[in-house]
């Protein structure tokens, strides 16, 4: 099968360095000017030519967002449902290497914690679990979707890369979206951060979106883990990803979002440190070249800076967060890493008014009813 | 003067549809509607809550609206057909306007897939408006199977571009014997105008008025520039000549 690893190989061999240099402002407005970018305009638009441009770059993205997505801003909730892993990342509070009491909900929680969720309006939820097949196979992930189709109305996945067939499973199931981070692009970079276990096989994560969009998912989100590895860089190959992702799959609604490094367990420091000026210019990257994709902001980023990003391309973002498992309902778990937006859904929703949005907590409905529920 | 807009067995007054999708709070929704005196209004299954207290959408829609539940989001005719079910099922009534999407880039509708869908909800006793790219074909193709309007695209959803498709549109205005109705891409009065001149049965406008700086102001400029169309269309419009008519002709004295 042709994927965007060949493309990604491809891109991997241009002269980063020498391109950052080459670009100037007749570049950047000539992109600005274009209502289709192409490669070359993105580059320019993520080198640091662009950099005295982004309240143009702002303007242009604002206008886009709001014709194609008008005043409306979906809301979710992740629920990790458990923290076991055999990985060793070492940016992940959840890496095998750290010793705390691990933990899977049972169905009898999954409920309790979908009903706390429920209570507070959202309809969308993104599952969450660490990488081990043993702990927690595709048919405990089936087990716990078959709870929560009864709350909710949408239901994504954030789990490790998984068959064509074992996604085609977990849709009939009534799972909907595929969240799925290459984390790291550069291939170097990637296999030093992926110490252990069977994230190493780069190919195998990069290619799982794809497989996602072959299943069938209505909606797969991707992203690359900012600060790891050069940012321009990686959000270059990000874009270039979701525009394979697009092209090739017309039907599949591809998301991006940029999170950023945040603190966990450990004391790992990353390479690259992205600036909130650097990640508005990847943002605004993102949006001009890929006019009619989600962006999903989370609650890795403080309060005040979502409150400012809301208006430059963000079209998702997550509320009433928490990074533990069962942290919906009990307190005391290990988050996986600390988030710095901390407030309820009721908050972010009043937020959203008093910028003119709208919050948007049901936007699809599962269609795959059980043959109990069908009409 | 009376000049109804009859779809299925409901009679209209208004030939302006609007939309719920894009506005900033919804309780602007009831505002939007008195100061367009709109009659029908779309809306999202996919968005509808019924368990969404304040937040449910349906809760903003005054009893006397024509509800055309949409379904949006759906990429087959399979899913149209399912989604159409659910609203019926939910108590929206039984019109349905037929979205099928596979382009999630330039959101342009899927005509075969919407043929199919139309065949099968039209069968089971919807009143069925399918959302279309203008192709005189397939909207005999929608008429046949038994589509109660058919409305194609003036440009791709939320573009405010206008009536790019103008001529494909007029050729459906006169050859298809069914309320045309113009959705999705205008963005101004007078593409709305221009529209009902043309002989447009009606418009359905979103984006337009929930994006404008101010929607209630935008919805009044639509109300009238519809309603001004219409009554240029029923007037007839003079004939366009290529040069200026001299009002005392030229040749006059050769009796
Ligand atoms: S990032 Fe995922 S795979 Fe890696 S250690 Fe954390 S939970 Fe495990």
């Amino acid at each position: 099968m042709m994927s965007f690893y060949e493309t990604l190989t491809a891109l991997e061999k241009y002269p980063y360095e020498d391109l950052w240099k080459q670009y100037t402002e007749v570049d950047i407005k000539r992109a600005l000017q274009k209502e289709r970018m192409d490669e070359g305009d993105l580059l320019a638009l993520l080198s640091p030519a662009a950099g005295p441009y982004l309240e143009e770059m702002a303007g242009k993205a604002q206008r886009i967002t709001r014709s194609n997505f008008g005043q409306a801003i979906q809301l979710f909730t992740p629920m990790y449902l458990a923290d076991f892993c055999v990985n060793h990342c070492t940016y992940c509070s959840f890496s095998s290497i750290y010793d705390f009491p691990r933990k899977k909900l049972s169905m009898e929680e999954v409920k309790r914690e979908a009903e706390t969720i429920v209570a507070t309006g959202l309809r969308h939820i993104l599952i969450l679990t660490g990488e081990s097949r043993r702990e927690n196979p595709v048919s405990y992930i089936k087990e716990c979707v078959e709870v929560l189709r009864q709350y909710f109305t949408s239901i994504s996945i954030e789990i490790n890369p998984l068959t064509t067939a074992e996604y085609k499973e977990l849709l009939l199931a009534g799972v909907d979206g595929l969240t799925l981070y290459q984390e790291v692009y550069h291939q170097d970079t990637y296999k030093a951060l992926h110490v252990k276990g069977p994230k190493r096989n780069y190919r195998n994560r990069l290619d799982a979106p794809e497989r996602g969009c072959q299943a069938g998912f209505r909606s797969v989100n991707i992203g690359a883990l900012l600060g790891m590895h050069d940012w321009r860089k990686e959000a270059f190959m990000t874009a270039m990803h979701a525009r394979y992702l697009q092209n090739s799959y017309p039907e599949c609604e591809i998301s991006l979002s940029p999170p950023r490094f945040r603190p966990y367990l450990g004391e790992f420091n990353p390479e690259s440190d992205v600036t909130d000026r650097a990640l508005v210019q990847i943002i605004l990257a993102y949006r001009l070249f890929l006019p009619r994709s989600g962006i999903t902001l989370s609650t890795r980023e403080p309060a005040v800076l979502r409150d400012h990003l809301i208006h430059l391309g963000i079209t998702k973002m997550s509320a009433g967060v928490s990074t533990e498992v069962g942290g919906h309902t009990n307190e005391g778990g290990t988050p996986q890493f600390e988030i710095s937006d901390g407030r309820s859904v009721q908050e972010i929703t009043d937020m959203l008014y008093a910028n003119h949005l709208q919050p948007v907590f049901k936007d699809w409905d599962i269609l795959t009813m059980p043959a109990s529920l069908s009409i | 003067m009376f000049d109804p807009l009859v779809i299925g067995d409901t009679v209209l007054s208004s030939r302006l549809f609007i939309g719920t999708g894009k506005y900033s709070r919804n309780t602007l929704i009831p505002e939007v509607i008195a100061c367009s005196g709109s009659e029908v209004i779309t809306v999202a299954l996919r968005r509808v809550d019924p368990a969404g207290g304040t937040e449910n959408i349906m809760n903003h829609i005054p009893e006397h609206m024509k509800l055309l539940p949409n379904t949006s989001g759906a990429r087959t005719a399979e899913e149209a057909v399912r989604i159409a079910r659910l609203a019926r099922a939910a108590g929206l009534g039984n019109w349905v306007k037929i979205e099928v999407i596979n382009d999630q880039k330039y959101l342009l509708p899927d005509n075969l897939e919407t043929i199919r869908a139309t065949e099968i909800l039209a069968a089971e006793g919807f009143v069925v408006l399918p959302y279309m790219s203008p192709d005189l074909s397939v909207a005999l193709r929608l008429r046949d199977v038994g589509a109660a309007a058919v409305m194609p695209l003036g440009s791709p959803i939320g573009t405010n571009r206008g009536l790019r498709t103008k001529e494909l549109l007029r050729i459906l205005i006169e050859e298809v014997n069914l309320p045309i109705i113009v959705d999705a891409g205008i963005g101004r009065p007078s593409e709305a105008a221009e529209a009902m001149e043309m002989g447009a049965a009606a418009v359905l406008l979103n984006t337009a008025i929930a994006t404008a700086r101010d929607p209630l102001g935008m919805a009044e400029a639509f109300r009238e520039a519809v309603s001004a169309g219409r009554k240029a269309y029923l007037a007839g419009l003079g004939p366009v000549e290529e040069s200026a008519a001299a009002s005392s002709p030229l040749t006059g004295f050769l009796g």
